[in-house]
């Protein structure tokens, strides 16, 4: 198949605003008579489905959620990115493409990033016209904060909830138009299928998840805005309920899914702490603008620390190690995820971790309260103030800017992060990978498009912070609601398509299949023990750190544990007539499970290293990835048809002609 | 106003800062004693208290880790796990719902169920778990209830009115901190509605003034603060949420400290919106 990113031709600086000048509309009493799916409803769906419905389209928003404000985007906690330059510190929104091409270690499309960074001023008004309460400095203007791997500071927030504040102004929006009519909302409904007529997405196979009775519902054009993979590692950041069903269904269709590998480590988690574990939780990115990062210099300092004997303070100023600092003195603490994640690996390695683990390593925050200390004093007029006072005017400044965050680390570990450094590790957080999308967001199944984290368009093999919550909301409301319209357009004068035809009705067959095989296994092991057995290969073989032997091992593995899924596991209760969670979960795991398949085999093909797919056999001699643009440069898009047969790799080319392809340094 | 102005403290009576036993022992095999809430499935349709034994609790486990090792065993005796629901596990998406020893998210003050630790139960505690109960939550399973009503008092009224592409220069309008800090203040609920299950009147008060006053506060919500205030109360006394009178309990169980001023905002607004609207409809148990 040869994929056609169908970007418009002329200069990257005019591309999206001569296309949108010169795209098919669809006329105000035609979007009546066209009906859209948007499955999802975090920042992506729920901006898409508000935005198509005050255009005047017919949308009908699901949501496995008991309500749409519960979308894992809530807990999106640091910021959003927008090239306002309100800094006045040169950004542009050539820097941000820029930044966001870099960071992705030049694996994602120019001109879709290019046309991110030109629509982020806009994601601001918007959200500040819907009430979003973000920072301000005292003058009443917006404030900005730095995030890792950009020297300018351009990301917006609302304390440490950025995520929620947004995702509550999209709600909002979305719920003005489910009042007006123009939105049906179906919560609790997860889609389990996506329905093709002639070769076209006509809708979906959904579950009601308080009965268990499947619906079919159709429409025009179907929309997914499904979020992230993480969880196929068992242990994320993510939200325990987020899953890749929806669109690992749209693949099993037909559509491609591009770069799996490519998912995102971010460094500053909290550390695992016993096998009960559940989740990880995420410290934010934010931090690292005050927090250093280090671990002590010897390894008798370090076991003294993991046996309890000794403690972060006890390790005076000389024997510490600023890792990140040392190796890269021109963004420190700030280098972006992928590099920190993986310094802090190698310090852990060689045996300097400082939690019972061996894998934590300290987050400080001493010296910038004593700064801000310091600074507040003078500003009260105290030039000669006592380190005590210092210490409480400075943690004061920093209760102000992360105090949620060092509440919710107190509440996890029992520990005070003002008076002992933080301790973390790196942790599986966000999935580049994801549905193979053109310009227009369209998959290669007419009709089928996606937005949101579920589409792997806009961060190459790394992405920069606080750029997810940008590119959902870009993506909903402001790339598809004008790119939908060149397919509908086509459509203005199709009827309505009935939900009872034979393809909704083979689809609602082909997914009752999957459910009865699930809870007829009735075998012994819980869903719960595979995900868990699952999400260990893939972090040991597919996690950090890579290898040709390791992968190979582990898809054999993965196979093996995924036949034993189906034979042995037990799923309780019944499917139908009754709320079941664990129905949800094994329908999820088993898809998990193809995925994560994909995800080894995807690993396995791209023998470089770029962004956050870092293969050990190939890095330069200061460990640093080592990319293959000449063999390399594409996307990877994979079909995949059954168990029986491989995936088949499709390669979009990366074209690259305004921006040079570099080594990336942050030295 | 000044009736609002309680002592916090009073209710704080497990504070999660100044307690800390994890630094005095470790305990790695508490034996606890759970009573939880059955109801539906196999178990009486009106639901009834089932009590599980449970070893080898260690207090690094958050609560609904807990929980999630009893469903493991029971699904390991071939029985149905308990339901319960869940899903940031980090105190923000305001899923977690349920009363734990009379505490709608627990005894620990500013937390959520999801974000309480098992280092604040002792060895062989009995602990008491159930739903939020409410008329206008009803029980959907177990511990499992229905909140959408809370979802029908926004779509009522709780957003401004700028539909995409509409905004102007963000910096356009400027807010001072302290406002834009007292608005996110209230915009911090997250819509669990512990509120509501605190109560003994099951009044939905302090979400509804929580999101009237976040968007009031603002100069661009302020546009539509009347008429969101009336048809946001006017949706909640449709749902079937009780009267509000001053018990404050809402307040003390909130897992985000939105304050009770809130309520006090929204009598405010309410009661200049009916003027301006010279509204005729049933004030009900209006705003309190
Ligand atoms: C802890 C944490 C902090 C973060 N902080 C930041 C940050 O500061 N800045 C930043 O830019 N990014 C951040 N991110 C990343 C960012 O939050 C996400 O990438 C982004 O919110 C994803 O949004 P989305 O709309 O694509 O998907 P989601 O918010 O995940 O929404 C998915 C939606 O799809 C629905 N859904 C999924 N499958 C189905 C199905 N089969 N049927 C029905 N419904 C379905 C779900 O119910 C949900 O409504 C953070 C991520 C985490 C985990
Ligand atoms: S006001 Fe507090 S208790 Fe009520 S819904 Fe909001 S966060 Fe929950
Ligand atoms: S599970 Fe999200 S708040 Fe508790």
């Amino acid at each position: 198949m040869a994929l056609n990113g169908k970007v418009p031709a002329g200069n990257l600086t005019e591309k999206w605003t001569k296309y949108r000048a010169t795209m098919p509309l669809v006329a105000p009493n035609n979007k009546r008579r066209l009906d859209i799916i948007v499955v999802g409803s975090g920042l992506a769906g729920a901006a898409a489905a508000a935005s198509l419905g005050e255009l005047g389209y017919n949308v009908k928003c699901f949501t496995f959620h008991d309500s749409p404000r519960r979308a894992h985007s809530i807990a999106a906690q640091g910021g959003i990115n927008a090239a306002k330059n309100y800094r006045n510190d040169g950004d542009s929104t050539y820097r941000l493409f820029y930044d966001t091409i870099k960071g992705g270690d030049y694996r994602a499309r120019e001109a879709n990033v290019y046309r991110l960074a030109e629509v982020s001023a806009s994601i601001i008004d918007q959200a500040v016209a819907q009430g979003v309460p973000f920072a301000r400095e005292y003058g009443g203007l917006l404030d900005n904060r730095s995030f890792g791997g950009v020297q300018v500071s351009r990301t917006f927030y609302a304390r440490g909830q950025t995520g929620q504040q947004l995702l509550i102004g999209a709600y909002q929006s979305l719920s003005r138009q489910i009042s007006l009519g123009s939105v049906e909302m179906f919560n609790r409904h997860e889609m389990l299928d996506v329905v093709l007529v002639d070769g076209k997405a006509r809708g979906i196979i959904a579950r009601n998840l308080l009965t268990g009775e499947l619906e079919r519902h159709a429409a025009h054009a179907v929309v997914l805005a499904t979020g992230g993979y993480g969880n196929v590692f068992y242990l994320s950041t993510n939200a325990m309920m987020c899953n890749v069903t929806a669109a690992w269904r749209s693949v099993r269709r037909g559509a491609l899914m591009a770069n799996p590998c490519f998912t995102q480590i971010h460094p500053t988690c909290i550390p695992v702490s016993g096998d009960y574990q559940s989740k990880l939780t995420l410290m934010s990115e934010s931090l690292r603008n005050d927090g250093r990062v280090w671990v002590p210099q010897k390894q008798e300092d370090a076991a003294a620390i993991r046996s309890g004997h000794k403690n972060a303070l006890d390790i005076p100023e000389e024997d510490r190690d600023y890792f990140l600092e040392r190796r890269y003195p021109a963004f420190g603490n700030l280098v972006p995820r992928d590099v920190a994640s993986r310094a802090a690996k190698i310090a852990c390695d060689e045996g300097l971790g400082v939690a019972p683990t061996g894998l934590a390593v300290y987050l400080d925050f001493s010296a910038a309260i004593e700064r801000y200390g310091r600074s507040k004093a003078n500003m009260q007029g105290n030039h000669h103030a006592d380190q005590k006072t210092i210490v409480e005017l400075g943690e004061r400044v920093v209760e102000e800017k992360y105090g949620n965050l060092f509440a919710m680390y107190e509440k996890i570990t029992g520990e005070n992060p003002y008076k002992m450094p933080m301790k973390i590790y790196p942790a599986v957080h966000y999935t580049m990978g994801g549905l193979w999308v053109d310009y227009n967001l369209e998959t290669n199944i007419p009709g089928l498009f996606a937005a949101g984290e579920c589409n792997f368009s806009d961060h190459g093999a790394n992405r920069l912070g606080a750029s997810a919550l940008m590119q959902g909301l870009a993506d909903g409301y402001f790339v598809l609601p004008y790119t939908i319209g060149n397919f509908l357009s086509n459509d203005i004068r199709t009827p309505k398509f009935d939900p009872n035809s034979a393809e909704f009705v083979q689809a609602e067959a082909d997914v009752k299949g999957r459910i009865d095989q699930l809870m007829n296994a009735q075998g012994k092991q819980s869903v719960e023990s595979f995900h868990r057995r699952l999400g260990k290969i893939m972090w040991e073989k597919c996690g950090m750190a890579r290898n040709a032997e390791g992968l190979t091992q582990a898809r054999r593995m993965i196979q093996e544990l995924r036949e034993e899924f189906y034979k042995d596991v037990f799923v309780p209760g019944s499917a139908t007539g009754d709320y079941n969670p664990e129905l949800e979960k094994a329908l999820r795991v088993a898809d998990f499970f193809e995925m994560g398949e994909l995800m080894v085999i995807d690993a396995l093909n791209r023998q470089e290293s770029c962004g956050g797919h870092f293969r050990e056999e190939y890095q330069t001699e200061e460990g640093e990835a080592l990319r293959d643009d000449a063999n390399y440069a594409y996307v990877a898009a994979w079909s995949y048809s059954g168990w029986d047969t491989d995936p088949v790799l499709h390669k979009e080319d990366l074209v690259f002609e305004n921006v040079e392809l570099k080594s990336r340094s942050y030295k | 106003m000044e009736i609002y102005f309680i002592n916090l403290k009073l209710f704080n009576f497990v504070n999660s800062s100044t307690i800390n036993f994890s630094t005095f022992f470790a305990m790695e095999n508490m034996h606890l004693k759970l009573k939880i809430w059955r109801q539906g499935g196999k178990f009486a349709p009106k639901g009834e208290f089932v009590t599980y034994e449970l070893d080898n609790v260690s207090e690094h486990m958050s609560f609904l880790e807990m929980l999630d090792v009893l469903n493991e065993k029971l699904i390991s005796q071939r029985e149905e796990p308990v339901a319960f629901e869940h899903d940031c596990r980090e105190g923000i998406c305001g899923t977690c719902s349920m009363v734990i020893n009379g505490h709608p998210h627990g005894p620990n003050a500013g937390t959520t169920t999801c974000q309480l630790h098992m280092r604040f139960f002792k060895d062989g505690d009995t602990v008491t778990i159930e739903p939020f109960r409410a008329k206008s939550f009803p029980v959907i399973k177990d511990l499992v209830v229905d909140r959408e009503a809370f979802d029908r008092i926004i779509q009522a009224g709780g957003f401004i009115s700028a539909s995409t592409g509409q905004a102007q220069d963000a910096n356009a309008i400027p807010v001072s901190k302290e406002l834009a800090s007292a608005s996110f203040d209230a915009a911090a609920c997250i819509g669990c509605g512990a509120c509501v299950a605190a109560c003994p009147n099951a009044s939905a008060m302090l979400f509804v003034s929580a999101k009237v006053s976040h968007l009031a506060l603002l100069p661009q919500g302020k546009v539509e603060a009347k008429r969101r205030a009336l048809a946001m109360v006017k949706q909640m006394d449709q749902e079937g949420f009780g009267n509000c009178s001053n018990i404050t309990a809402c307040e003390a169980e909130c897992p985000k400290g939105i304050s009770v001023e809130n309520i006090a905002r929204l009598n405010r607004e309410y009661i200049s919106a009916a003027f301006a609207f010279e509204e005729k409809e049933d004030k009900g148990g209006g705003a309190g």
